[in-house]
Order: structure tokens, then sequence, then C-alpha cells
């Protein structure tokens, strides 16, 4: 490794090999054109190419490769949901980000560690049987856990909360994980280039042209490229997006902060969300404690982090950890989380011809990111949903078949 | 700290307030399902200038907000109905 370094710094040229093209500018017209380059836009372009041979794709991104809420969520990676629909489409996403450091040729530092949902109230507790008996039936490896075995997996944690909030139970997840996000993104992001995919960053895109319900081309600020398909992967920007094809839709978009602390010597092997207390909380390759909480309580389109945030979650983390009392915050950010009201994602086709939206990821969208990115490769591939995420389709809102999620999320919203 | 003016108490800690979403009028009541189920779920997403009720909670006080979602600055604050008196 010194050898390496010294021979980086010796040298004129820039020695390693880039992870992608920088692509300038984008040709006239594609087959597919992405908007959106963080993991879930980035999986979808390696899928299509890698597993429908669609490679003329262009993925155009405002910032850079996985800047948004790829790069800002807090790398948990989970499939303990509440309906068996969220649980299947989880669990599959698990199941290929367990050899995706292989399939992609890059440490994505995987790290399986096991989840624990702590249950405070006996209302939580009736929520996590439910959660464990749903996973269960689907063949997910999820069960209810009392005081005993939680502290047996985690010593450090004070088991009455400063007796502010007993701890009665918990739902264990044996196949909870934590990933290096970023690495996920620049993973995709090379394998859909080695495959042909064109990457533009620092491209924005300022309208989608429509022609009688149909996408012909978007505009942009590098200019006009012709395409009769459009995928939409821009989380916080889906609105703006879907303003320009005249789209409702139920989302709306809140702030979800997120900080880490200076590292320390690994000690929290597990990952631990308590629902009551605010807290979602585990260890990274670092060491670092990352810390999230619930969302902000109102709209806001901006990615700023507040105070309130910061001392609402510490004082919670110090219930749970009272000996962290000297350890510091040293970093903090939020991300522009689009929320839909049944906390289950918005994928597939939608009223307009050649217009796919991948939305609606909320505050969960990190751990689907490879199964989102294959099922939506398959729809724009063959203008057909797969069964998979037939409940998470725009029309349900009209139809009245909402997938309720709400019980799921990592800590009451 | 943030702050917000109620209409009636004066300006006042962020904390003390409740957001209750977007002031969005309801389609006649002969509306057909498609347009009473656009109601019903689908929100203006797109950043820009909203009226939005708010809630004061320690004097349980409704009022209106004209927010700008994206800057999060507040041009003002007025009680329904009295939509001109300030």
């Amino acid at each position: 490794m010194p050898l390496r370094l010294l021979k980086y710094a010796l040298s004129k040229d820039y020695p390693g090999t880039r992870f992608f093209k920088a692509h300038e500018t984008p040709k006239k017209s594609y087959d597919v054109v992405i908007i959106g380059g963080g993991g879930h836009g980035l999986a979808a372009a390696y899928y299509l190419a890698k597993e429908h041979g669609i490679t003329n794709v262009a993925v155009l991104e405002k910032g850079y490769i996985g800047g948004g809420n790829t790069g800002r969520n807090t790398t948990i990676v989970r499939s303990n949901y509440l309906t068996p629909e969220g649980v299947k489409f989880y669990d599959a996403s698990v199941k290929i980000y367990e050899g995706l450091s292989e399939e992609l040729d890059l440490n994505l530092f995987y790290s399986t560690r096991g989840h624990f949902t702590l249950a405070h109230t006996e209302s939580a507790m009736r929520t996590m049987r439910w959660r464990a008996e749903v996973n269960k039936h689907v063949g997910v490896e999820s069960y209810v856990v009392g005081p005993d075995e939680i502290s047996k997996a985690c010593p450090q944690l004070d088991m009455s909360c400063s007796g502010q909030a007993p701890i009665l139970g918990a739902l264990y997840h044996a196949p909870g994980s934590v990933a290096r996000h970023d690495g996920v993104a620049w993973g995709y992001a090379r394998g859909a280039d080695q495959l042909g995919v064109e990457i533009f960053q620092n491209t924005e895109v300022l309208g989608i042209d429509v022609k009688a319900g149909k996408v012909v081309g978007v505009n942009t600020n590098k200019g006009y490229i012709a395409t009769s398909k459009v995928l939409s992967a821009v989380a916080g920007f889906t609105p703006r997006i879907c303003e320009m094809v005249d789209l409702d839709t139920p989302i709306v978009i809140h702030p979800l902060q997120a900080c880490v602390t200076e590292p320390m010597k690994p000690w929290l092997d597990t990952i631990l969300v308590s629902g009551s207390l605010h807290v979602y909380v585990s260890q990274s390759s670092r060491g670092e404690l990352v810390m999230g909480s619930s969302l902000d309580p109102y709209e806001v389109h901006s990615t700023r982090s507040t105070l309130d945030f910061v001392e609402g979650l510490t004082s919670h983390m110090l219930d749970m950890f009272p000996f962290l009392s000297n350890i510091k915050v040293v970093r903090q950010w939020a991300g522009m989380a689009d929320m839909t009201p049944d906390f289950a994602p918005i994928m597939g086709k939608t009223p307009i011809e050649g217009f796919y939206l991948d939305a609606g990821w909320g505050t969960w969208g990190f751990k689907a990111t490879p199964i989102s990115g294959k099922t939506m490769a398959e729809t724009i591939a063959r203008d057909h949903a797969p069964d998979l995420i037939h409940s998470f389709r725009l029309s349900r809102f009209e139809d009245y078949e909402l997938t309720g999620e709400k019980g799921a999320a990592s800590v009451g919203h | 700290m943030k702050l917000l003016t109620c209409p009636v108490n004066g300006t006042r800690p962020l904390s003390e307030f409740v957001f209750g979403g977007e002031y969005r009028v309801a389609p006649p009541a002969d509306c057909t399902d498609a347009e009473w189920a656009a109601y019903v779920h689908n929100r203006s997403g797109a950043p820009g200038i909203k009226n939005e009720w708010w809630y004061h909670a320690p004097s349980g006080t409704w009022f209106i907000a004209e927010r700008n979602t994206l800057t999060d600055k507040v041009m003002r604050t007025y009680l329904k109905g009295q939509e001109g008196s300030k």
C-alpha cells in the first residue's frame, strides 16, 4: 500500500482506473433515459444492460452519483416488514445484497449484524409479534425475544432506559445488516458503465417532452435527448419531475436527518432500533455510531439539518447508553424523504406511456436498491411490472388498495 | 430557535405548533370517483408558496400560514376567513 501511494504521489498522470467514463455531451437519442444517478437509477441501468440487453441507456445525474439519499441514509438493510408483499420484496433485496460484493467485484462492507427492534410498551410488543408471524410465514428469520436475550447481545444497553421506558422485548431479525452505501452506487455505476451505459454527472433535466400521452424526449442543461422511455428515480425530487409530465401523486417531502459520532473501538455488534425513543443506531466499520431518528415534522424541500434534531436524538441515546455522555457528534446532515401515505413505495408504470416511476422511497429506500433496480429494469424492458411490485403501483391509491407498512417503519415517524 | 406567529397569541417557538398539512378545498359531492380518490390521496408535492393548516397546541388555535416550502420562510399567518385582515 505505501508503495502504491508513492506511485500516486510521483506520477504526473492519474494512475488509478476510473470507475466509469466521464461522458460530457449526451447523444441525440437513447432507448432509455434514467433520471437520477443514485443507487436505484444506477441499479436499474445495470440490470437493463445485464439482464435485458438494453445498453443504449443514459443516466442523468444533476449533481454527482450517490450524492442524494443513497449517500445520506443510515445504511441499514433488513426485510422485517409488516405486509407479506413488503416482506417478500425486501427479502429478495437482502438476498441480492448478500452476493452483491462478489457480483460487482467491489467490497461493499456488507456486514450481517442482527437487528433488534426494541419494544417499550405492550402495544409495541403486539406489533412485534404480528411482524414476527408475517415474517415467519414468508420464510424470513424474525422472532420475538425477551429482555435477557437483548441484554446478552448488547450488555451496554440500559434495559430500563434511565427508568423512563423499560424494555419489554424486541423483534429480532437475524439477516439485518449494514453496508457501505456509496460503494453500492459506485459498484452499480461501474457495472453499468462496463456494459455500455453512459453516465452523465452535472446534468439536470429541465423538462420532459410528452406528445399525445407518450414520452418523446427530455430537455436537459446539455441539450435535448430523444427517447421513448424515461425512468424517474429521484427520491426527494420526485414531485418536481412529476410536475413536468402533469402527474399528481400522494408524495410529500419531509427532511430526514442523521448524524455520526467520533470513531470508537468496536463495541456495538448489533443494529438497535427503538420506536418509542425514536432512535436507530449501528456502529460503522470505521467505528462511528451512525444514528437516525424520525422525520422532521413538516414539509420542507431542503437538506439543512437542525440543532433540535441532534439534541432530541442524543438525549434519547443517553437514555439507552448513559456511558456515551462524553462522546462527540462530529457530523449531521439531512436528506429529502419522499413520503407516501401508506409507507410503501410507488413503482412501475404511470398513465403517461413511457414514463416509469421508482419513487416514494421515503425512509426505506437504501435497503431496496438491488431489487428495485432489478424490477424496474424488467418493467421498462417488458413494459409490464412484475408481480413482486404489483402492490406498489401508483394506481393502488385510485383503487383504495393501499399497502400499509407504517407499522414496520423503523421508528414512529 | 425557529419561531412562528400565531394570529391570536403572537410570536411563539415553533415547538408549540403542530403542522396540519396543506389547506385544500374538497371537490363537490357529485364529483367522479377518480376526482374523489385524487382529493383523498394526492397532494401538491412540488415546492412553492403554499397555504397550510397549523395548530398552536397550548391555546388550541387552528390557523393558516402562507409558507414557502423551498426556503421555509413564512409570509403571513391568519385565521381562516380573515385573509384580508393583515
